[in-house]
């Protein structure tokens, strides 16, 4: 019986514990310095917006740790002395292991800002960012108004929490259009009118010079570099993505990139220490896939398949077809196989884009030019199915096909307005015209 | 570890007062309501008609205005914005005098309505005397304590309907739900009854009856003053009978096999409709622990069970014992019932006991054994049926679970125990339609793939307290005895993960691993070991 330690106690760490439990009788201990339990981190937003309160958040009832044997430890780490297969704690105590597993996930992405580090300037990633953010953005009295840094995915979502307690929001984003380096146009305009819509100052092309101090070292305004306009405000969101928390990994011995780099069934260069989740840097691209994927489910998956080396069938990591999700205010988005934004994409790679004329649903199907061949799909405001998209990508079905059976895949609630025959003869259409 | 719904800052926590139309709202409506109170210290009012209309309409008018109030700068989708920190939806004081107050009145309906005006001898007075002129023109009778209830319920449902309509305005399915409640407790629970009692005559009484209102929930509807008007009341009254037969053992059952006991539950039902429209705001505060499910199993059950017993004990005592006069004999009866348990026991044991967890067996086997004992032991030994004076019996079901159960726990506590308590722990109905659905239905809540990001929303926002998140991370469907089917699980789903839907039988449950992101191999691996 090994003593198995998992350093981090996010869905990546948790759900290799589970699944060792599942598959062996190790000892398992969970460290962790945010909280005692796991809970689900893309939640944090509606415990700010009253949505649930932290203890919604959590999967798993408090009990269930013990029942399943799992230990719990509360420490911050500060450092891996692998030769001696031990772990310092901040606090001076020590814990050994057989068996280390990184799942230390991610931290926000500073730039150098000068004033990045100001009273009031924060990222959005832990539950301590959530507390944080509650003393300094609570209300609109006590923030009159908030800067978001950023435009991706935790800066819309940022944006919407705050103007959730109606305060004032400025959307500063790096790009000409949101999230324009993963949407394709149509898609990424429309966002831009739904942010719009929901009264947040959206400023495109606008980069952060820097952030400016009040006498108390508290965040008084931002200056935009573009244009040196002044924004007088009371909080900064920088949500300009993450990156790996390896900080303290850094004299360990460990091969680390951006992340802790690993090879396809999650191994470090020390023996014995295996990464996944945010902070794993795959040393051999998968696909199309980043070398990081900060994404839930790939570090759900990679806790599974690490689950499975260490109780004895030593696996590869080999994620599906790829897909995702996110909400952007009231639009919700879901992604299946590849569709690159036209800042990426490669010639081959041609689009048929749909929108309603309500500006709140839309599509994009990605082709293949010389093969017609099926190679991803976006919808904004319709639900698709899993299972057959996940099939179509298999079976490598073409484009066409897909637009005939598009509504097998719709995975919208009953009763629901559908689009299909809409969407079809607007494709039909397209095609004529391209071909004449 | 600390709570963020304490205030943090010099400056106070989130916002959570109302805004002055809302405000506007509020007081419009307590108006309406303090004109019924006021009418309950017999305040005389020189035209009651005027009064009575007024003080209903500014109750209505006070709700949508509120309605509007809330959304009408907010653009369609989910808003629960600040669900938790309001002291009304967030178990505070608000929400313990709503509470207490609902409590208190439900205490006054059903055991001291005098105070509502209810006179032994004479006209009523106070509120009920003030509702005579609507209860009158629909019925040409004055008014009752029950037609005071059902008044109000239905202008609760109506406008609280206006409100929940209004709130998921970009979701069909919950719209088309929401206009079929309104429909069936304005129509079928309220007006219908009404009207039929205009027909009666000395030769022709036909009891209230709500037509979608089906024993066991409707838990009198055998007994035997009914079963001696619908009869008496030639073929209309015994088609009724018939149809109140022919409701729970045959259009239910089909029902509920094509489309999931939300047909009924969140549909059409009375209770359901209430706490789908007033209660709405309290949904997020049923229990989801483990415990609380394995209560509600055991009690839900064990109040099933209750109503079988009283159910039988009163139809045959007033069943005779010769055949010659009537076909159905207190003998025959009994033996049917008893047929028909053990019947309904074997078939789900023959092909279902592996779907039945531990308990669900024991409880089952159990109370079989209980039941069909005690049949026996009044057959061979003469001694009283089930042990008590069917009477008792009666009496005790329509005090502990008609009354206390239904109505000051599961109506009156909606703010603190959320909106379905009594249709998760109480509702005999819910829990037939509950089997059928667990075993029998092709109605499930399939789950899409990987895309689930564990949030809790769908968890928080079950009004049956099912931990539906626990189903969705695991890419599992949902096929639980107590959903109702309202669908909010998937509004509220960010990702898009969660569908109601009704489809074959085979592979209702199965997780379909693949999907949840990972290779063939690996998920065989991991099934096989």
């Amino acid at each position: 019986m090994d003593h198995i330690v998992i350093l981090g106690n996010g869905i990546s760490g948790v759900t290799a514990a589970r699944h060792i439990r599942k598959n062996s009788d190790h000892r398992i201990t969970i460290v962790s310095a945010e909280t005692d339990h796991f809970f689900s981190r893309t939640a944090l937003m509606y415990i700010y917006m009253g949505h649930m309160k932290f203890e919604h958040t959590k999967p798993y009832e408090d009990g269930f740790w013990d029942k399943n044997r799992i230990e719990l430890k509360r420490g911050f780490v500060s450092a891996l002395q692998a030769d001696k297969k031990t772990l310092l704690f901040s606090n001076g105590e020590s814990l050994t292991y057989d068996k280390l597993i990184l799942a230390v996930g991610s931290k926000s992405n500073k730039f150098g800002w000068p004033g990045q580090d100001l009273k009031g300037v924060q990222g959005l990633y832990s539950y301590q960012d959530l507390e944080q953010l509650e003393i300094h953005a609570s209300n609109n009295s006590a923030c009159r108004r908030a800067v978001v840094v950023g435009g991706g995915l935790i800066g819309i979502e940022l944006a919407e929490m705050l103007s959730s307690r109606n305060i004032p929001v400025t959307f500063l984003v790096r790009e000409s259009s949101f999230w324009n380096g993963v949407l394709p146009k149509g898609e990424s305009e429309m966002i831009n009118r739904h942010i719009q819509k929901h009264h947040i100052d959206l400023r495109l092309s606008s980069n952060l010079r820097e952030i400016i101090s009040d006498r108390e070292g508290k965040v008084k305004s931002v200056i935009i570099d573009e244009t040196g306009e002044e924004i007088p405000c009371d909080f900064v969101g920088l949500t300009a993505g993450v990156t790996p928390n390896i900080d303290f990994l850094k004299n360990s011995g460990l091969d680390l990139g951006r992340g802790i780099k690993v090879n396809r069934f999650l191994e470090t260069n020390l023996s014995n220490v295996y990464a996944i989740g945010d902070c794993a840097e795959q040393l051999e691209p998968i696909g199309n896939r980043r070398s990081i994927e900060a994404v839930w489910y790939t570090g759900r998956m990679m806790g599974e398949t690490v689950a499975q080396s260490i109780c004895g069938s030593r696996t590869a990591y080999q994620p599906g077809h790829w897909f995702n999700s996110a909400k952007f205010f009231d639009i919700e988005y879901q992604t299946y196989g590849w569709v690159f934004s036209e800042r990426i994409k490669d010639a081959s790679e041609i689009h048929f884009h749909w929108k309603h004329s309500d500006d709140t649903k839309c599509l994009t199907i990605a082709t293949n030019k010389d093969t017609g061949k099926f190679l991803g799909i976006n919808t904004f405001g319709i639900r698709m199915r899993h299972e057959v998209m996940d099939r179509w990508l298999t079976e490598q079905r073409s484009t066409d096909y897909v637009m005939e059976h598009l509504a097998e895949a719709n995975f919208d609630p009953e009763f629901y307005r559908t689009f299909e025959k809409q969407i079809l003869s607007s494709f039909n259409k397209k095609i004529q015209t391209t071909s004449l | 570890m600390s709570n963020f719904q304490r205030d943090m800052s010099l400056t106070g926590g989130p916002p959570k007062s109302l805004n002055s139309f809302q405000k506007l709202g509020t007081f419009i409506g307590f108006v309406g309501l303090f004109i019924i109170v006021l009418a309950g210290f017999n305040v005389s009012f020189p035209n009651k008609t005027f009064w009575l209309a007024l003080s209903l309409i500014t109750i209505t008018v006070g709700i949508i205005l509120f309605t509007w109030a809330s959304y009408r700068n907010q653009t369609e989708g989910i808003k629960n914005h600040g669900v938790w920190f309001k002291s009304i939806s967030g178990r505070g004081l608000w929400a313990w005098i709503a509470g207490l107050s609902l409590t208190g009145f439900y205490v006054v309906l059903y055991f001291f309505p005098q105070f509502l005006g209810l006179q032994a001898v004479g006209d009523n007075t106070g509120i009920i005397a003030f509702f005579d002129p609507l209860s009158r023109t629909l019925s040409g009778n004055p008014a009752s304590q029950w037609f005071v209830y059902g008044t109000l319920y239905t202008v609760a449902i109506l406008s609280f309907g206006v409100k929940f309509i209004w709130k998921y305005r970009h979701n069909r399915y919950e719209k088309l739900r929401t206009i079929s409640v309104m429909f069936f407790q304005t129509a079928f629970a309220f007006l219908i009854p009404e009207l039929m009692a205009r027909l009666h005559s000395d030769t022709f009484s036909l009891p209230y009856y709500d037509l979608k209102n089906i024993w066991p929930l409707n838990y009198y509807n055998f007994e035997q003053y009914r079963i001696d008007s619908f009869i008496s009341s030639g073929t209309i009254g015994l088609t009724l009978l018939i149809f109140g037969i022919v409701s729970i053992f045959i259009i239910t059952p089909i029902l509920t096999y094509k489309y999931g006991k939300r047909w009924y539950c969140s549909w059409v039902c009375g209770c359901g409709g209430l706490a789908e429209t007033a209660g709405d705001s309290f949904r997020q505060l049923s229990d989801k622990s483990q415990i609380a499910w394995k209560i509600e199993r055991w009690v839900v059950h064990s109040v099933l069970v209750f109503v079988v017993v009283m159910t039988t004990a009163v139809v045959a005592t007033y069943l005779g014992n010769d055949p010659t006069k009537y076909w159905l004999t207190k003998d025959l009866f009994l033996l049917g019932v008893g047929l028909l348990l053990t019947l309904v026991f074997t078939l789900i044991w023959v092909f279902k006991r592996k779907e039945l967890q531990k308990d669900a067996k024991y409880g089952a086997i159990g109370y079989l054994v209980i039941l069909l004992s005690l049949l026996g032991l009044h057959y061979f030994s003469g001694s009283n049926l089930f042990l008590f004076e069917a009477e008792t019996l009666r009496k005790s079901y329509g005090f502990l679970i008609g009354a206390i159960f239904s109505g000051v726990i599961g109506t009156g506590f909606y703010p603190i125990f959320g909106n379905r308590v009594w249709c998760r722990f109480g509702c005999p109905m819910a829990a037939i339609l509950g089997l059928q659905q667990r075993l029998f239905s092709r109605f499930r809540i399939t789950t899409n793939g990987g895309q689930c990001i564990s949030c809790g929303n769908c968890s928080t926002y079950c009004e049956m307290g099912i931990d539906v998140r626990s189903y969705a991370q695991k890419g599992e469907n949902i096929v639980r005895s107590s959903c109702v089917g309202c669908g909010i699980c998937s509004a509220v789903c960010p990702r898009g993960v969660l569908k109601l839907e009704n489809g074959p039988l085979e592979g209702r449950i199965d997780s379909k691993d693949i999907l949840l992101g990972n290779d063939v191999d690996l998920m065989h691996l991991l099934n096989n070991h």
